[in-house]
């Protein structure tokens, strides 16, 4: 790994106390995302990792206010590089997303709008956050395609997202939030819906681009996998709770937390020809060890 | 352009079909036009044969469509029983009054619909949205002709804001350069022309635009809605663009394929709706024309009307396809 992990005595770019994020359901309210404390500082990878529903997405969704109107967000601290987010304007937030924290999301091809071309829709982040225009704006949008890694950039300016494969759209959706020059980037299972091949040179590409520009990158993963090979430090999350905070050497070598246990023990390399085991056979062999998993 | 001339191709059984359709309604329906026109004097048998083999209908039906037919592909849509003018000039006479109010209708009906549909969508479940659902569902189950009443007695008979009929106050003489009075009476110079042909077009063009509005309106919602889940839109959001520039740029460009379809499907309606308003407002169009064609049996004008009314409808969809192709680049490719 490249950078050490948390707690370095850098200033923290993104710090989150107590989050809790809630729906509002026809049941009443279901929490998602409980109590979950995070630290994120420049140049550190972190990982979340955990199974679906397991609230990693939400908890940074509502950092992004990407959320639906019926989430009832509340946190202790909620903080980018020094400035609460809590209290922010819509106006400032909107400055802030995008330029300085930005996003890339699960399915590359839907998460581009299908009838702009690609170089639009990385044009108009420029546009909106720096007011770049004309041949400026052009020449940085067909850098940025090139830091990417789309080939034969000037040409691809003009193409649409149909026209393009899920590894490119995925690329493009990269250059779209590192276009600003981000501190911090998400990135939400950014290589799942992505084949083998390419998953590794998205991982790379967003490696590469984190060390050369020193952001803190955060990775919603439920891959272990992806987690080994990126992160500096991991947060495992279970049921909306934080389960364990590791470093990368600590968690697979000795974690703590029986879900971690369970997560580990669940990998295929692990398994050896036997049948992969569930969380709850996994329960029953460690149930004293589960407490912190149940109420 | 392989697109393009690939759907004019298959404009030409459509067309087809509909000569034979308008071509047997009208025949179907009893009485002659040699009747009508003897009116309640009456006629000897042997003079109203006489005027059916003058006018070609003492043939059988399909020799009859088979002329007519012939006279169509040389460009002849026949000549008025009743006027003895030319169908189409007559039509073209006619046709800018219809076009002049359905334009203004559609117009209305796109600049108040689109948007109040687009607003509905994003205020999904406010007191808005209730209304202006509440508000377009009446719309569109009012009767046109009673809701055309009401708002006459109102404003023209009660309050006395607006014209009754007509297209223009009968002070007002001027050559008809254009057809379109809107257009004449700028031209023509005359003080107050203007704003008496507005005044004149308000009432109409509420009532024609009423339910493509409420069509519009209610379509834009549902097109609005579906596209505000996609994750572009989230995409959008993420990164900082102002609520406007989404709404407005990223999810009207994509909920408009639909909106297209059915604005486009109600130009069609309006030209139906015309036949109403225009005998509501004595508006002299081509609706007006059509069915007092009806009425005298004028099977020339009928059947020419008809034709000329369906090859602009199907110019009116075809526009709406090339439109495809352009709002939505996947479509053209496809």
């Amino acid at each position: 790994m490249v950078f050490s992990p948390g707690a370095s005595g850098r200033n923290s770019l993104l710090e989150i106390r107590n989050l809790v994020v809630s729906f509002e359901t026809a049941n009443g309210l279901f929490k998602a995302v409980d109590g979950i404390d995070l630290n994120v500082e420049s140049g550190e990878v972190l990982a979340i990792v955990g199974e679906s529903g397991s609230g990693k997405s939400v908890s940074m969704l509502a950092v992004m206010g990407l959320l639906p109107d019926n989430a009832h967000i509340s946190a202790d601290i909620l903080r980018f590089n020094g400035r609460d987010m809590l209290t922010m304007k819509a106006r400032e937030k909107r400055a802030l997303i995008g330029r300085d924290i930005s996003m890339i999301f699960q399915e590359p091809i839907t998460s581009l709008n299908p009838c702009f071309t690609v170089g639009y829709q990385v044009a108009e982040v420029l546009q909106v956050h720096l007011g770049l225009k004309g041949a400026g704006l052009r020449r940085r949008v067909i850098e940025l395609f090139e830091a990417v890694g789309i080939a034969n950039s000037e040409a691809r300016l003009n193409a649409y997202p149909h026209q393009m494969s899920g590894g490119q759209c995925q690329r493009i959706m990269i250059a779209q939030a590192i276009a600003c020059n981000p501190k911090l980037l998400i990135a939400d299972e950014p290589t799942t819906a992505l084949d083998v091949t390419i998953q590794k040179q998205i991982l790379d590409l967003l490696k590469d681009l984190q060390y050369r520009s020193n952001m803190g990158l955060i990775m919603i993963t439920h891959d272990m996998g992806v987690v080994a090979e990126t992160a500096d430090r991991v947060i495992v999350q279970y049921m909306g709770r934080k389960m364990e905070e590791a470093d990368i050497v600590s968690l697979f070598e000795k974690p703590q937390n029986a879900y971690t246990k369970a997560l580990l023990a669940a990998l295929p390399e692990n398994v050896k020809g036997k049948r992969l085991p569930t969380i709850s056979d996994y329960f029953q062999e460690t149930a004293g060890a589960a407490a912190g998993l149940t109420e | 352009m392989r697109f393009i001339v690939q759907k004019i191709l298959y404009l030409v059984p459509t067309l087809i079909g509909i000569t034979l359709v308008a071509f047997a309604f009208i025949h179907a329906i009893p009485g002659d036009p040699v009747l009508i026109m003897a009116g309640e004097r009456g006629i000897s048998p042997a003079r109203h044969a006489e005027l059916m083999a003058q006018l070609g209908l003492d043939k059988p039906l399909w020799q009859q469509y088979i002329s007519y037919i012939w006279q169509i592909l040389h460009g002849d849509f026949g000549i008025s029983y009743v006027s003895k003018e030319p169908v189409l000039s007559e039509f073209m006479q006619l046709f800018p009054a219809t076009l002049e109010l359905a334009c203004c209708a559609i117009v209305l009906a796109v600049f108040i619909g689109v948007p109040a549909g687009m607003l509905a969508a994003v205020k999904r479940g406010s007191i808005f949205d209730q209304s202006a659902m509440g508000l377009s569902l009446l719309g569109y189950s009012m009767p046109i002709f009673w809701w055309g009443m009401l708002l006459v007695m109102l404003f023209s008979g009660y309050l006395g804001w607006t014209p009754v009929s007509g297209r223009i106050d009968l002070s007002y003489y001027f050559e008809p350069v254009t057809g379109f009075m809107l257009i004449d009476s700028l031209l023509s110079g005359e003080e107050g022309a203007f704003s008496s042909v507005a005044r004149h077009l308000i009432l109409p063009s509420i009532v024609l635009a009423t339910i493509p509005l409420a069509v519009i309106a209610r379509q834009t919602r549902s097109a609005m809605l579906e596209v505000l889940g996609e994750d572009y839109m989230r995409t959008a959001r993420a990164k900082g663009l102002s609520s406007f520039r989404i709404y407005a740029v990223h999810a009207a460009r994509n909920a408009m394929i639909p909106v297209i379809t059915t604005i486009g499907l109600q130009v069609s309606a309006l030209i139906a709706g015309a036949i109403l308003t225009e005998t509501i407002f004595s508006w002299p169009g081509i609706g007006k024309w059509l069915v007092e064609a009806i009425f005298k049996r004028d099977y020339m004008t009928v059947q020419g009307g008809i034709l000329i009314i369906a090859i602009l409808v199907m110019a009116v969809n075809l526009l709406v396809d090339i439109l495809y192709g352009i709002i939505n680049p996947r479509i053209s490719k496809a």
